[in-house]
């Protein structure tokens, strides 16, 4: 039989070492310590997702955060490697109200635990994560450290949490070299979509090559002038992390891929760029939106899908120029912007994520709308 | 889009009386479903036959029919009240079955009245097991092989091409009833022929057997523009095999990744558009444990007892939402109610887990088989909240009141590794119980897996508990240790047990450094938004979000728990009519309950709701936050009763009747003094404790006797004893757990049964009316058929009950409400028992006379006086209709229960016959209960010595109505020598024919089976009516019932068409 952690290891963990997050604003949690042994300094925000830690983990877009997951019990059905939607996690910290013992999944490779000390990510667990979450949405996302050091001074800790800052970190995850995957039968068969990689989730390239497309992924500081070189007949702008006006030199050369007349779908921080890229402006939200149960509505057909959701960062419509771009999408439950339509161009965008992992999958036919943009050539949204 | 202008008049269908596998959560359902109707102006007329619901009041709809649910009687009321449109999927599959029989039959689109909601097209899709299967062919969701066979033949070569075993689903019937697994040719025989003859078309599916997989359900809401969410998704722990009402149950899956859990979500979503259903839906998966394989186990195009589940679970008000749609709502047009910020169509999630354990009525059917099948066998179920799994399971196992409080609370340390092994083959309610053994006994994960197909996580969670069990019991106890133990829900008693320790030690440690429950609320989206609707769980080792309230007064209403036979949903009528009564009056309530099918545990009910388990410790975390200015107990059942003694130490004033009064109406000495005081004469009796002390005191008294335990419900235990070895068998059965309170044995009076629920303000009587029971006591009230007014007895009968309940009511200073239990022998009055509380039959009375008790009782108790409240104390007038409640019972459900009615009571619901004339009433209840005859004019009658004179009258009349009757040897004889022609039959082990023969042909209509006194232990007999019942043959086993289904036959002859009567007018009527 095996044999496990006693029971008394906090919350079933296998660790007895105490850990501390810190918050900005000066509230502790002391929890047990999780992970890799390291200090961390993060933006901490929290993800509403009931399954799919995996996926989260591994999603770019957390680069430069600590995620908290509202549901309390991570890792039980392990860590299935072919699940991670890139090549290692992103996130600084993990932070949960329970781990478990055991990873019971008939895929899973490794347990989290495992996962997490192999890669370097430290965490929290034992925290009480819902009094966490009410703090985030009262007050917003703010800073904060995951440290095991019990010793731990508030005055020297908070002047650093406040001058943290996520900074530059789209160069840091997207890939450095061009590679392309080779498309499978569908729809998309015979087209080829460039992908500018700001933080890609595998499961972009993935959703296309599926239905046939061939796609290129081209690291986040491409010239426009070299993916338009190359000919694609659709451009596909992802996912990534971290303030979208912090990518200056990306939003100029996405202005050119704008004007090249070429059919473009983007995501979530695609989206915010070309938003940037056309005159709009973008804004911090209060604690963002991450998880996999938020409703966005088409305002072109009226119906609603449940989507899946990551940003911290959203585009003012009140700034929008109808001239170039009108709101296609609508947050049901916030009214935030969804998605837009450009005016004249074959361009559309959205701030969520059809290609899920995790979340649902209702939306994920935009992409064969955007099969469909690239095959018409013409300017449909 | 907006609300569709044509739908002004709706009729709701109610689901009838409380069966297994249809309960209490369709008046949860409906009575949402009605107050969204009427808060979007809707005029609402309802029709269900089932007095005892929420639903079935004049304040939720505006025209009431308690009526027999049949096309019949439908079509009636839809020519009278003339609505536009119909909403039948609130009814569960009573509802659903009736609407479309109404649209089949061209009935509805002849008097113009759409079918809101789910269409007759989508149903049929749905619930038909080959337009099911060819729709998931369609659109590429897999079932399992499966055919659809009417007869015998087909089964049987179908099977053999598959394979054994087979699962079988007949098409349309309830909670799985008929179906089964046949591992075998010969039990598929037997569960086939069942299942063909129970299912309405004649149709059950022979299929591949998944036994062992995961059974993974997911609740869906779809609107009229196609925009589709899931609430929630569930896992049972008891993999697919179990019926899902039976299986313990958590939400959300817990051992599914994002890949399986989003699959099988976009499938569930694809279906529910292919069927096109508008409003919630069921969908169930049974999904490989070990690939990406699953199968569509079946979809239920209505709300259901899951859709209750899932709302409790995430509180997202599936009805109230679904009642929306019905209008023309899409989801994204509908509020949120609990954030009031995000709307329908956003997908609840959880920030805690759920567990769900079915309450199984073996304590009640102590014959009966255990075993879990696919054929629902519960009575009710608890949930429970918390922010891990282990404590999830250990709140909802305390919740269950069956003592049990851990996984140590069936002892199976006895039994050897071997022993276990084989005993963890056998798929029961102690299945956990015997897994937590085997883990103690170091059986590992895999071998308890492979036997069992529970999930290893499960297993795990199951050791973790285990492991607590084993580190408290080493000790020491150390603080660390404790606040782990609560973290995981183990509650003081059974740590202190563990340990050695008293409670009081455990809770004072506890309190000593600062281990106390936090409260967290349910909020549909994990803390995301804030929440307006304050409904809390209780956790260990977190900050409490309660926000302190300080209202002019605060009142604890406690609820009645899991539905279990003898305490069901008049408990829940009770409790909530109790909470509007005190928020009228302007107080703040607060309702503590654990049961997710209730109306009780409705978000909007109470201004807090705590869905928390209802023991003493439980109770105390929620008094040390709220300080409520008082409790209430005496609306919430025997839970609630229980928990006076502990909330008095709490310090929490009980308001209305005195714990003190209470006791003086259970405590024998007590209470007999009081009878001396007040000259009201009782059977005589005594107090025993031991099986020798009873013998003695029977003895004494003379045979036969009453035994029964004293604060019970249900006449739990309770039985007839005609010798000294009965006496002992039943004391042995009592005694199985220790009793707090002596056992009582009274000398047996067979008289008339009356009963009365009355108000009392400590100085004045309130009483509605005297209801008398058609059968002789004997049998339990609750299995009776009562008649209000009552029409046998005397005028001097009637003045002596109403003056024996003054005086009684006034000695033990009652506060509210009262139930007294009489016999008449003659013009003599006897006393059988008093319950100083509400009683199952305050909602029936209070809707046949229009006189709200509850509401009265709880002014009463606020310090009001009946008086003040414009009523004349005293027995009031007798109505001018008559209103006859009958008992319904589930015994084809629950395999090897004895059916037979006595001193415990069996059934599990109720239904009423309402009419001008007592012969129109009684024709009702009998077709409301559905007995539904004469169909082949054939009955057998085989009775004991003493009921022979009896039964010639009853024969003749029978032949009479062109019956052709069939009795054993003795029976025969006594028949024809009176000149009743009866054929005679062989017993069962006489040669063929025999009885049991003619019971399998199919052409009987009724069996006539009265069991020697006592507790039965003829085998024929028992067969004989075990047969009947299993075979859907009517089976009366008490004298008093078959006089009166016969009189009821005899007026149907003569009956044409119902008078039907609005139950509502009368509820104004009784409101002054």
């Amino acid at each position: 039989m095996m044999k496990y952690a006693s029971i008394l290891s906090v919350e079933g963990t296998g660790h007895k070492m105490k850990s501390f997050l810190i918050l900005e604003d000066g509230t502790v949690f002391m929890g047990s310590h999780i992970g890799a042994q390291k200090e961390i300094i993060s933006e901490i925000v929290f993800n509403t997702s009931m399954a799919g830690y995996l996926e989260v983990l591994t999603d770019p877009s957390y680069a430069g955060q600590a995620v908290c997951m509202t549901y309390p019990l991570i890792g039980n059905y392990g860590v299935c490697l072919e699940d991670m939607e890139s090549k290692r996690p992103w996130p600084d910290g993990l932070i949960v109200r329970e781990l478990s013992r055991i990873p019971s999944n008939f895929r899973s490779d490794i347990s989290i635990q495992q996962f997490l000390e192999e890669n370097g990510v430290p965490g929290i667990a034992g925290i009480d994560t819902r009094a966490l979450t009410r703090i985030l949405r009262e007050k917003g996302t703010m800073n904060g450290m995951i440290t095991t050091d019990e010793n731990y001074h508030l005055e020297q800790i908070l002047p650093k949490l406040k001058a943290y800052t996520t900074g530059k970190v789209v160069e840091r995850v997207s890939c450095t070299e061009k590679y392309t995957l080779k498309g499978a039968e569908g729809n998309g068969a015979g087209l080829r979509v460039a992908l500018l990689d700001l933080g890609t989730k595998n499961n972009i390239a993935k959703s296309l090559a599926a239905r046939g497309c061939d796609v290129t992924i081209y690291p986040a500081a491409t010239s426009a002038a070299e993916i338009l070189g190359d000919k694609p007949d659709g451009i596909m702008l992802s996912n990534g992390p971290g303030d979208p006006k912090e990518c200056t030199t990306i939003i100029e050369e996405i202005r050119k891929l704008y004007e090249s007349d070429t059919p473009i779908f983007a995501i979530c921080l695609g989206h915010q760029l070309m938003a940037l890229a056309t005159g709009a402006d973008t804004f911090k939200m209060k604690y963002g939106h991450r998880g996999g149960n938020h409703p966005v509505k088409d305002l072109v057909t009226g119906r609603v899908y449940i989507s899946s959701q990551n940003h911290g960062y959203v585009v003012d419509t009140d700034k929008l120029d109808a001239k170039v771009a009108t709101p296609a999408f609508v947050n049901v439950n916030d009214g935030t912007n969804e998605g837009l339509s450009y005016t004249g161009k074959n361009i559309f965008t959205v701030q969520f994520h059809p290609e899920a992992c995790p979340g649902p999958q209702d939306s994920s036919y935009l992409f064969d709308r955007f099969i469909e943009n690239m095959r018409n050539g013409g300017y449909h949204a | 889009m907006p609300k569709n202008p044509n739908v002004k008049r709706v009729l709701v269908i109610g689901s009838g009386p409380i069966v297994i596998g249809q309960a209490a959560e369709f008046d949860y359902a409906g009575t949402q479903a009605c107050r969204s109707l009427k808060e979007e102006g809707m005029e609402v007329i309802l029709v269900n036959s089932n007095p005892a619901t929420i639903m079935t009041d004049g304040d939720i709809a505006d025209k009431v029919y308690i009526e027999p649910l049949t096309a019949k009687v439908l079509e009636q009321i839809i020519m009278k009240e003339k609505p536009d449109s119909l909403l039948p999927n609130m009814g569960g599959q009573a509802g659903l079955n009736l609407g479309m029989e109404l649209d089949e039959s061209g009935f509805l689109a002849e008097h113009g009245v759409t079918l809101l909601g789910t269409t007759a097209k989508t149903i049929r899709k749905a619930e038909d097991r080959l337009e099911f299967k060819e729709t998931m062919e369609k659109i590429g969701e897999p079932c399992a092989p499966s055919l659809v066979v009417e007869n015998m033949e087909d089964g049987i070569a179908f099977a053999r091409k598959i394979g054994y075993p087979v699962v079988l689903r007949p098409a349309y019937t309830l909670g799985g009833s008929g179906g089964g697994i046949a591992h075998n040719q010969v039990e598929l025989e037997e569960i086939l022929a069942n299942g063909l003859r129970l299912s309405r078309v004649g149709q059950v599916l022979v299929e591949r057997c998944i036994a062992g997989w995961k059974e993974i359900e997911y609740e869906v809401m779809r609107d009229g523009a196609g925009n589709c969410i899931t609430v929630c998704n569930m896992e049972n722990i008891d993999p697919v095999g179990v019926h899902t009402g039976d299986s313990i149950v958590v939400a959300p899956s817990q051992t599914l990744g994002d890949k399986e859990y989003q699959m099988l979500r976009s499938a569930a979503l694809n279906i529910i558009d292919e069927l096109e259903i508008t409003g919630g839906c069921n969908v169930q998966f049974a999904l490989h444990p070990t690939s990406f394989e699953y199968c569509v186990i079946e979809v239920n195009p209505r709300v259901s007892r899951s859709s209750a589940l899932a709302s409790k679970a995430t509180g997202y008000p599936i009805a109230k939402v679904a009642a929306k749609i019905a209008l023309g709502y899409t989801l994204d047009e509908i509020k949120n109610a609990i954030t009031g910020k995000t709307y329908a169509s956003f997908e609840p999630t959880l920030d805690y887990c759920v567990v769900k354990i079915p309450r199984l009525p073996f304590d009640k059917f102590i014959t009966a088989k255990r075993t879990l099948t696919t054929q629902m066998k519960a009575t009710g179920e608890v949930m429970s909240i918390a922010n891990n799994f282990e404590g999830a399971l250990m709140k909802a196992i305390r919740s269950l009141e069956q003592h049990v409080d851990c996984l140590r609370s069936y002892d199976f340390s006895a039994l050897s590794e071997e022993e276990l092994l084989e005993r963890m083959k056998i798929v029961d309610d102690q299945r956990i119980y015997i897994i937590a053994e085997a883990i103690r006994k170091g059986i590992d994960y895999d071998t308890i897996h492979e036997i069992t197909m529970v999930d290893h996580w499960f297993i795990d969670k199951i050791a973790i508990l285990t492991e607590m069990e084993a580190a408290l019991e080493k000790g020491p106890l150390t603080v660390e240790l404790l606040k782990e133990a609560k973290r995981i829900e183990f509650p003081d008693n059974v740590i202190a047990r563990l340990t050695g320790k008293s409670e009081e030690e455990i809770k004072k440690l506890r309190y000593d450094n600062g281990i106390v429950a936090a409260f967290k609320m349910v909020d549909t989206c994990a803390a995301e938004f804030a929440a307006s609707t304050p409904y809390y769980y209780s956790v260990f080792g977190s900050e409490t979000e309660v926000e302190e309230s300080h209202p002019k007064k605060k009142v604890l209403v406690l609820g009645s728990g899991p539905i279990r036979i003898g305490q069901g949903i008049e408990f829940d009528y009770c409790s909530v009519h109790a909470t509007w009564a005190f928020a009228r009056e302007g107080y703040e309530t607060i309702i503590v309950n654990n049961n997710p099918e209730t109306v009780s545990t409705d978000f909007d009910i109470a201004d807090k709701l705590y869905f928390e388990p209802l023991t003493p410790e439980d109770v105390e975390n929620i008094v040390n936050v709220e300080k409520p200015d008082g409790a209430v107990v005496q609306f919430g059942g025997q839970t609630a009763i229980k928990l006076t003694e502990s909330l008095m130490k709490m310090g929490v004033p009980i308001l209305g009747t005195k714990a003190e009064d209470v006791d003086a109406a259970e405590d024998r000495e007590l209470f007999d003094q009081i009878l001396e005081e007040t000259e009201i004469p009782r059977a005589a009796g005594g107090t025993v404790y031991t099986a020798e002390e009873a013998k003695e005191v029977a003895n004494r008294l003379g045979y036969p006797v009453l035994v029964r335990p004293s604060y019970v419900l249900g006449g739990q235990g309770m039985q007839i004893a005609l010798s000294d070895q009965e006496i002992e068998e039943f004391m042995a059965v009592i005694n199985r757990y220790e009793q707090d309170h002596p056992i009582l044995v009274d000398k047996y009076l067979q008289g008339k049964e009356l009963e009365v629920d009355a108000v009392c303000d400590g100085t004045d009587i309130l009483i509605p009316g005297i209801m008398e029971h058609i059968e002789r006591t004997g049998v339990h009230s609750g299995d009776s058929i009562s008649v209000y007014p009552a029409p046998t007895v005397s005028e001097k009968v009637k003045e002596t009950i109403a003056e024996y309940s003054r005086r009684l009511a006034k000695a033990l200073h009652v506060i509210g409400l009262i139930n007294i239990q009489f016999i008449a022998m003659g013009d003599e009055v006897y006393v059988i028992e008093v319950n100083p509380r509400s009683s199952r039959t305050v909602p029936y009375i209070s809707k046949v006379t229009g006189i709200p008790i509850v509401d009265l009782a709880t002014e009463v108790i606020i310090g009001k006086k009946i008086r003040e409240l414009g009523y004349e104390p005293g027995l009031q007038p007798a109505a001018d209709y008559f209103a006859v409640k009958m008992p319904v019972f589930s015994f084809e459900k629950i395999r090897g229960a004895e059916i037979s009615l006595g001193p415990e009571m069996k059934s599990t619901g109720e239904c009423l016959g309402i009419a001008k004339t007592f012969n129109e009433a009684l024709y009702k209840a009998f077709l409301g209960a559905g007995i539904n005859l004469p169909k082949h004019k054939q009955m057998i009658i085989t009775v004991k010595d003493a009921d022979k004179g009896e039964a010639i009258e009853i024969a003749r009349r029978f032949e009479k109505l062109g019956y052709i009757i069939y009795a054993t040897r003795s029976t025969a004889a006594v028949l024809n020598e009176a000149g009743v022609k009866a054929r005679k039959v062989n017993k069962i082990h006489q040669e063929s024919p025999t009885v049991m023969d003619l019971i399998l042909g199919h052409r009987i209509d009724l069996v006539i089976d009265t069991p020697t006194q006592g507790r039965d232990k003829n085998r024929d007999g028992f067969l004989i009516r075990r047969t009947s019942i299993e075979t859907g043959v009517n089976c009366i086993t008490a004298m008093d019932t078959a006089a009166a289904l016969v009189t009821s036959l005899e007026n149907a002859e003569k009956q044409e068409e119902l008078t039907l009567i609005d139950i509502a007018s009368i509820a104004r009527r009784g409101n002054p």
